[in-house]
């Protein structure tokens, strides 16, 4: 008992939060494939969040503006990707990547014009801070599982924004019209599904939500000025979209495992004598091993959408 | 109702082609002024001071080629495996490993002369480069494991090894911070051109030279080229023709990053003294884009990888007149997003439908 209320539970805990930014990013990613579009933009499009969620704070210091630009600079990103690989049927690989290289160069551009802002007001902190202990002053959560109502209120949004997905891509019209675009392109566009406007309101949704992923870092986990408060978590989305085998709802727990694999490293790192940067590859490392294990034991029903990669062309059926 | 439809091409006319993509360019441009306008800055201003001003300073050429050097070789590594459509973008970690792996030779073979231990050096680049590469080529050919992931996770997998290596084992014992021994004299790439001003050249110049006209020949004359050309079009057309697609993948890699792992000696012998996790430095990502904006053509990498390197070396001038250095970053995104763009113009033609026109005349006609 002793363990569990002192070490397991303030450690799951911390992987819960740990893991949110991740699983903003794979439910973005899985709308993007979803519609078949491989979208390697997350990093950037957390990034575009991130430093937008943090700037509209900064100066308005209101949290609702400072979501919204975050959401907005996300989908803003999305909406450039969705315009050259849909519209101007562009490689989507290359376009994701260049999404991603324009993403941070654009948050490193803003985040030093101002050169004297070093952190957001609290205010604006505080709004997103655990409703219980910070804003109602209720004490002794800290060793019990009530804890786990006692997060960001972004943490419930992201397990809501997970479950609602899962009910719009299996239970509606939309969402199944949705994935017979992103397994068929042709099929969709004989059926009388408008492929194009599908692709493009899916990317950009998902563009919104990695950067309420980024919002989230930049707003509340992190809320000190940080060039890169994204370091790699979107690519970590990236891997996990197919870990979860496009599941919005095994993406929570998808992202938890993977929160805690974070934590694992740095919370070990005091007590063994290894180098901590050897810990530090331990997610990276993991997520190698996911994609070889899906990858060689994939099957038909867990397999990436059919028509990721490609771009639609009426003429090319 | 469509005001216009889309007709493919037949043929373009390299005229017609240059001249989209100067449009491209100039939109670029265009886009990247009007950001720099939105956050109060001279774009003007900006741009003498990102691409001319670098050449009136003394080193600043010298700084240049050197980086063109690294770009160019890194480039050249990333075409070969795009070329196969195998999405590397690992360039970083093979060149942090090609350059661990240039170490490793110099620090086990400290007194051996110069003429000796450099080939050697290179040679050991080139095998630990082409070894990180081999692993995600591996998977990828036997069970289809995502590449563009696998190659990208294993770059943070490298900038903790070069951690852990300049924070343990190989770190100076004469420093306070963590940083790795200088390399001696004998494993140092030599100038080219002792006796000139232009003596901080080193010989990585005469490499990058060699490795385009290998790359060229390779890919445009060779058997093994053309069949990496054919597993990048279609790999079932490739199984088709009795292509050994497994065989070809791997060997295309080893090339790929091997040639990435000669940069990572380039840097660490060449351009700077020592090993350190800066020693890519992002030129790995750097790389995707002026492979992607020479359109796979070896002899247009060196040319794209000039400008970028101009960019990157002018981007520290911006400061002196209130703008964050990553303005250039931004740009190159700007220009890598318009030139992706084009594509589409290039490969499209844009037919106006005139349904008014004919309507017109109709009417008239009946009357």
């Amino acid at each position: 008992m002793e363990f569990l209320t002192h070490d397991f539970i303030p450690y799951f805990i911390l992987a819960v939060g740990y893991g949110i930014p991740i699983l903003y990013g794979t439910l973005g990613g899985i709308l993007a494939e979803k519609a078949g579009n491989i979208n390697l933009g997350i990093e950037g499009m957390m990034l575009m969040g991130a430093a937008a969620g943090f700037l509209v704070s900064l100066s308005t210091e209101n949290v609702i503006y400072g979501l919204l630009a975050a959401v907005l600079a996300g989908g803003f990103g999305a909406l450039i990707y969705a315009f050259l690989t849909v519209s101007l049927k562009a490689n989507q690989i290359v376009t994701g990547l260049a999404l991603t290289i324009f993403g941070a160069g654009m948050t490193k551009f803003l985040l030093n014009l101002n050169k004297e802002v070093v952190r957001i007001p609290n205010s604006v902190q505080k709004s997103l801070k655990p409703i219980l202990s910070d804003v109602l002053g209720i004490e002794g959560l800290e060793h019990s599982i009530f804890k786990i109502f006692d997060l960001s209120i972004l943490v419930y949004l992201a397990f809501l924004i997970a479950i609602v997905l899962h009910f719009y891509l299996n239970h509606t019209r939309y969402g199944l019209n949705l994935r017979a675009v992103g397994e068929n392109l042709a099929a969709a566009d004989a059926a009388g599904i408008n492929v194009n406007l599908y692709k493009y309101v899916h990317v950009v949704l998902g563009g919104a939500l990695c950067g309420l992923g980024g919002a989230y870092l930049s707003m509340y986990y992190i809320p000190i000025k940080t060039e890169d408060v994204v370091h790699g978590n979107g690519w970590i989305a990236v891997a996990l979209v197919i870990f979860v085998s496009w599941k919005p709802l095994r993406a929570i727990i998808g992202s938890l495992l993977f929160g805690a694999l974070s934590l694992l490293g740095k919370s070990l790192q005091t007590g063994v004598s290894l180098s901590p940067y050897l810990l530090d590859m331990l997610p990276f490392i993991v997520t190698i091993l996911v994609l070889i294990i899906t990858s060689v034991q994939m099957s038909k029903e867990n397999a990436q959408p059919r028509s990721c990669g490609l771009n639609f062309d009426r003429e090319e059926r | 109702m469509n005001l216009f439809r889309l007709v493919k091409r037949d043929t373009i006319t390299s005229m017609h082609h240059t001249f989209i993509r100067v449009i491209a360019i100039l939109i670029a441009f265009g886009l990247s002024s009007l950001l720099l306008v939105f956050t109060k800055s001279d774009p003007i201003q900006a741009f003498y001071n990102l691409l001319i001003e670098p050449f009136q300073y003394r080193s600043g050429p010298i700084e240049i080629i050197k980086l063109t050097t690294s770009l160019t070789v890194i480039s050249l590594g990333i075409g070969f495996a795009f070329k196969m459509k195998f999405w590397n973008i690992g360039a970083e970690g093979q060149i942090l490993l090609g350059a661990i792996g240039a170490m490793v030779v110099a620090r086990s073979l400290p007194t051996m002369s110069a003429v000796g231990l450099l080939p050697l050096m290179l040679l050991g680049s080139f095998v630990f480069g082409a070894l990180w590469g081999l692993l995600p080529a591996f998977f990828k050919a036997k069970f289809g494991t995502n590449e563009t992931l696998f190659t990208l996770m294993m770059n943070y997998i490298a900038l903790n090894i070069v951690k852990t290596l300049e924070s343990g084992p190989w770190k100076d014992p004469k420093s306070f911070q963590n940083t790795i021994t200088p390399l001696p004299d004998n494993a140092r790439i030599p100038s080219l051109f002792s006796e000139i001003p232009w003596s901080l050249l080193n010989a990585g110049f005469g490499i990058a030279i060699v490795l385009t006209a290998f790359a060229y020949y390779y890919i445009n004359h060779t058997k093994s080229g053309y069949e990496l050309s054919v597993v990048g079009e279609s790999e079932s057309t490739a199984r088709y023709a009795g292509m050994n697609v497994f065989a070809i993948v791997m060997r295309t890699m080893i090339i790929s990053a091997g040639i990435c792992g000669i940069a990572g000696f380039i840097q660490v012998a060449g351009n700077n003294s020592t090993l350190s996790s800066g020693v890519a430095g992002g030129l790995g990502f750097t790389a995707i884009i002026t492979t992607w904006l020479s359109k796979l053509n070896m002899f247009m990498i060196p040319v794209v990888s000039f400008i970028f390197a101009i960019i990157a070396i002018g981007k520290d001038g911006l400061i002196t007149i209130g703008i964050p250095s990553a303005a250039a970053d931004a740009i190159q995104g700007i220009i890598l997003f318009c030139v992706l763009g084009c594509e589409f113009f290039i490969r499209y033609k844009i037919v106006l439908i005139k349904k008014s026109d004919e309507f017109i005349s109709k009417v008239r006609g009946a009357a």
